[in-house]
């Protein structure tokens, strides 16, 4: 691989380890009794922010409590984008465009699986409401957007990707493309995408 | 049209701008001052969702509390609860607050607060604490200005209306209070006519310890039994010195309004503190017994506790020599201020025809020259001619105190002839005055009594409205006066209506409080002994006759909030937790029947409300601020049974 791409492999590496020290995503509620706005921040390990008092106010509409214990993903998460970070480096260390290119596979794998195990935690806990709550209003469901903001009764849910979330989906697109590139770069020079030898700027076999 | 008629239309023109003429000049009677129009409104026009420039801090006077006002606007935030207990949150009613009025003459449920004194760092206001004087009976009481609450309440000791009171020093060293009704000291019964041997003042000097803001009577001067009035700390070239006022140096001890109005010239004691701690160090004070209470508010056990002291160091001045001078001052002065700079000392001789302004350097000199008029009781008597730095001439009648605008004027009250008279530092020239409605006492620049005065605004603190508001029967309110001062003239601005009787008030920038401003307390540090500090935890205990409910409020219940097996002679004690964590969500609490007031509860705090049920029934307790959506049905029962029944002690929330 070209050097360039080496270093944007690394660093693609080091925008996941950022992933793992920072927030992935946030929700901000805003209401009118709430002009600063109430905000959850999701990280690879856990959640931080208004958390209690946002589970204050869901209890009104039967909302089930958020709590850190009930999601597995917080033992999951970042041993995936530990190693995907790891796996990163260690393509650009070993200069194997072969890896690179099943790192960038893996990271947006697991990128389609996160959002959509997000997506589900949402409809879940939008749907599955007390029937004793005591605010019921018929037909209405409380599922935060994916991304992108919606109203719910008085508050307006914004959901966007935090500053660690941003950075995955940096190496994400940065680094697979970088990958994918080379990939093609090799098939272009016909060489296998899997060539396991070091590739040099040898003539090409004619 | 001819010529004659022309001339008769003008003539007939001209009897309305006569008339009008006539008003303006010889001032109808009947007509009230009001402001002169232009862009007035808009100068004191905070638009809804905008912020004012300034906090002031009134004091309550009789009411005992501080009231908090934004600038311009006056608009009112907040009174805090400081010598009067407050039904409206349960100060003074719970077991958590009563220790903060207790005095070695028991609880007292009420005083008379006059002067608000914001802490200073290098001679200017901070923004960590306001402490303000009770002068009845003498106490000087610490708000913390994160939570706007009062945290602390100092009794001082051989003390009587501790007018003279909370001063502080540059770096709030020390904040001072003095005797305005001397009395024997230490107390007896002795003839009141044995005044001028047996009646004493005192000069306290309570230090401040810097981190936490924790008051101790580091010592007292025993000074010759007159009536000192007010004080000011020097700064800047003055710092280490403190400057009290007093009157009645004719030691008159009835009718002293003509008595103690004899003698031409009164005092101004000059306290030298740093001498007086090297005497101290040296060990030349009487340790005498004394009993004063102090009482500190413990804002994670959201609790006070009361200790009882029973020692004070005294220092006497014939034992000290260059501690303490009197500087002669006309017509028992009242007011004392020293200007920005720290070298002049402003008395306002409330009898006088004049302002006499005495000068820090002239007075270090007639010290050094020992040019002394007489001595009283080890006090040196400092010759006036000596000491004086000059006297603003005509300035109004009866000059009560001065603010100063940090651009060289002095703007002094007079109560007497109702207004403020503006006059230059140096030469002594009236060179403005204002009207107030009607008889002003205190003046507030914002850090007008520090070394950085924020000059923009002088407000009056005015004793009598009259005709200025609708009339409310006898009692009418007190009002402030809001007047610009950043130009040349001053111009009235706003009139505004105040709580109590607010004496001093002192004013700071809002930017430097806002930031400082306290939204909750924080849960996981409440360290209340009876504290709840989740749901499940909340519970019923019994021990005799005594019953702890452990209760937590959240919106919108509390938890438990069915209680039965409570008996007639139980005492009830509700503990409320509020478990939010969210800004401006307190729950209250009140129950039919309790003999006490309700209680607010802030956000992460627990407070106690005790209750002694009577007659045996079912008792709805619900919240008494509006919380929530379903704040209504935030309520709950306690059903009490005849002594001795056999009800079991059963508590939840929520079973059906």
């Amino acid at each position: 691989m070209r050097t360039a791409s080496r270093i944007v492999l690394v660093v693609s590496g080091i925008l996941l380890g950022i992933g793992l020290v920072t927030p992935l995503w946030r929700i901000t509620l805003k209401a009118p009794q709430y002009p600063e706005g109430v905000q959850m921040y999701i990280w690879a390990t856990r959640l931080s922010g208004q958390v209690e008092l946002i589970n204050g106010l869901n209890h009104y509409i039967g909302m089930r409590p958020i709590r850190e214990e009930d999601f597995p993903e917080f033992a999951v998460m970042p041993w995936v984008l530990g190693g995907l970070g790891v796996l990163a480096v260690v393509a650009a260390v070993l200069n194997r465009r072969g890896l690179a290119l099943t790192w960038a596979i893996l990271l947006l794998l697991a990128t389609v699986v996160g959002l959509a195990d997000f997506y589900r935690w949402g409809y879940e806990y939008g749907h599955n409401l007390d029937p004793r709550a005591p605010i019921k209003v018929p037909g209405m469901s409380y599922q935060p957007p994916l991304i992108g903001s919606k109203q719910l009764l008085n508050f307006t849910a914004y959901s966007y990707p935090d500053l660690g979330g941003w950075a995955a989906f940096a190496a994400l697109i940065v680094g697979g493309g970088v990958a994918v590139g080379e990939c093609i770069g090799a098939r272009r020079r016909r060489l296998s995408c899997f060539e396991l030898r070091q590739h040099t700027r040898e003539p090409l076999p004619v | 049209m001819t010529r004659e008629r022309q001339l008769l239309r003008r003539a007939l023109w001209g009897i309305p701008l006569v008339v009008a003429a006539a008003f303006v000049f010889s001032g109808c009677p009947g007509t009230k001052q009001t402001v002169s129009g232009g862009d007035v409104a808009q100068r004191v026009y905070v638009a809804p969702g905008q912020y004012d420039e300034f906090y002031g801090f009134f004091s309550g006077g009789f009411s005992g509390q501080v009231t908090v006002y934004g600038l311009p606007s006056g608009r009112l935030f907040k009174i805090i609860p400081v010598f009067s207990v407050n039904p409206e949150n349960g100060y003074g009613y719970t077991p958590e607050t009563q220790p903060l009025l207790m005095t070695s003459h028991g609880f007292i449920p009420w005083d008379d607060a006059h002067h608000p004194e914001l802490s200073q760092t290098d001679g200017v206001p901070d923004g960590r604490w306001l402490f303000v004087n009770a002068n009845n009976t003498p106490r000087i009481a610490r708000i913390d200005l994160s939570t706007f609450e009062t945290v602390e309440i100092l009794e001082l000791p051989n003390s009587a209306g501790n007018h003279a009171s909370p001063f502080v020093t540059q770096n709030t060293e020390y904040i001072v209070g003095a005797t305005r009704f001397s009395v024997p000291v230490p107390q007896k019964d002795v003839p009141i006519a044995s005044y001028a041997q047996e009646f004493r003042g005192v000069l306290n000097f309570v230090a401040v310890d810097p981190q936490s803001g924790r008051m101790r009577l580091e010592f007292q001067i025993l000074v010759p039994g007159f009536n000192y009035d007010l004080a000011h700390a020097g700064k800047g070239p003055s710092h280490g010195w403190v400057f009290f006022t007093c009157y009645n140096a004719e030691q008159a001890h009835t009718l002293l309004e003509v008595n103690a109005s004899q003698r031409d010239k009164d005092f101004i004691a000059a306290v030298n503190w740093k001498k007086a701690e090297e005497y101290l160090r040296q060990g030349k004070y009487h340790e005498m017994p004394a009993e004063y209470f102090h009482n500190v508010y413990d804002e994670k056990r959201h609790t006070a506790t009361s200790e009882r002291l029973t020692r004070v160091k005294v220092l006497i001045p014939s034992e000290c020599p260059g501690m303490i001078y009197y500087l002669p001052t006309p017509k028992s002065p009242h007011g004392v201020d020293v200007d920005p700079s720290g070298e002049y000392i402003v008395a306002g001789g409330k009898l006088a025809t004049v302002i006499p302004v005495h000068s820090f350097s002239r007075m270090l000199k007639a010290i050094e020259n020992k040019e002394f008029d007489t001595i009283i009781d080890g006090i040196p008597v400092l010759k006036y001619e000596s000491v004086i730095a000059g006297e603003v001439q005509n300035p109004g009648l009866g000059p009560l105190h001065t603010e100063f605008d940090g651009k060289g004027y002095a703007y002094t009250s007079c109560f007497v002839s109702s207004e403020i008279v503006k006059w230059k530092l140096g030469t002594w020239e009236v060179v403005d005055r204002i009207p107030t409605y009607y008889s002003i006492g205190h003046l507030l620049i914002p850090g007008g009594d520090s070394r950085k005065p924020w000059g923009k605004y002088v407000v009056a603190l005015n004793k009598i409205t009259k005709d200025r508001y609708l009339p409310t029967g006898p009692e009418l309110v007190q009002s402030a006066q809001l007047i610009d001062i950043s130009g040349e003239k001053m111009q009235l601005l706003l009139d505004f209506p105040t709580l109590g009787e607010p004496h001093y008030a002192q004013a700071i920038p809002a930017e430097i409080l806002m930031k400082r401003s306290a939204k909750v307390y924080p849960l996981q540090e409440n360290q209340h002994p009876y504290v709840t500090r989740t749901p499940e935890q909340a519970r019923v205990e019994r021990k005799g006759n005594e019953v702890h409910v452990y209760m937590v409020a959240l919106r919108s219940h509390f938890r438990p909030d069915n209680i039965e097996g409570i008996q007639v002679g139980d005492r009830v004690y509700f503990h409320v937790t509020n478990l939010e964590q969210d800004w401006d969500i307190p729950h209250g609490f009140a129950i039919l029947g309790a003999n006490t007031a309700e209680i607010l509860i802030m956000p992460g705090q627990t407070k106690t409300l005790v209750w002694e049920p009577k007659k045996p029934g079912v008792y709805p307790f619900y919240c008494t601020d509006f919380c929530s959506a379903l704040h209504q049905e935030m309520q709950g029962y306690v059903r009490v049974s005849p002594r001795g029944a056999n009800v079991p002690l059963t508590y939840g929330t929520g079973s059906e």
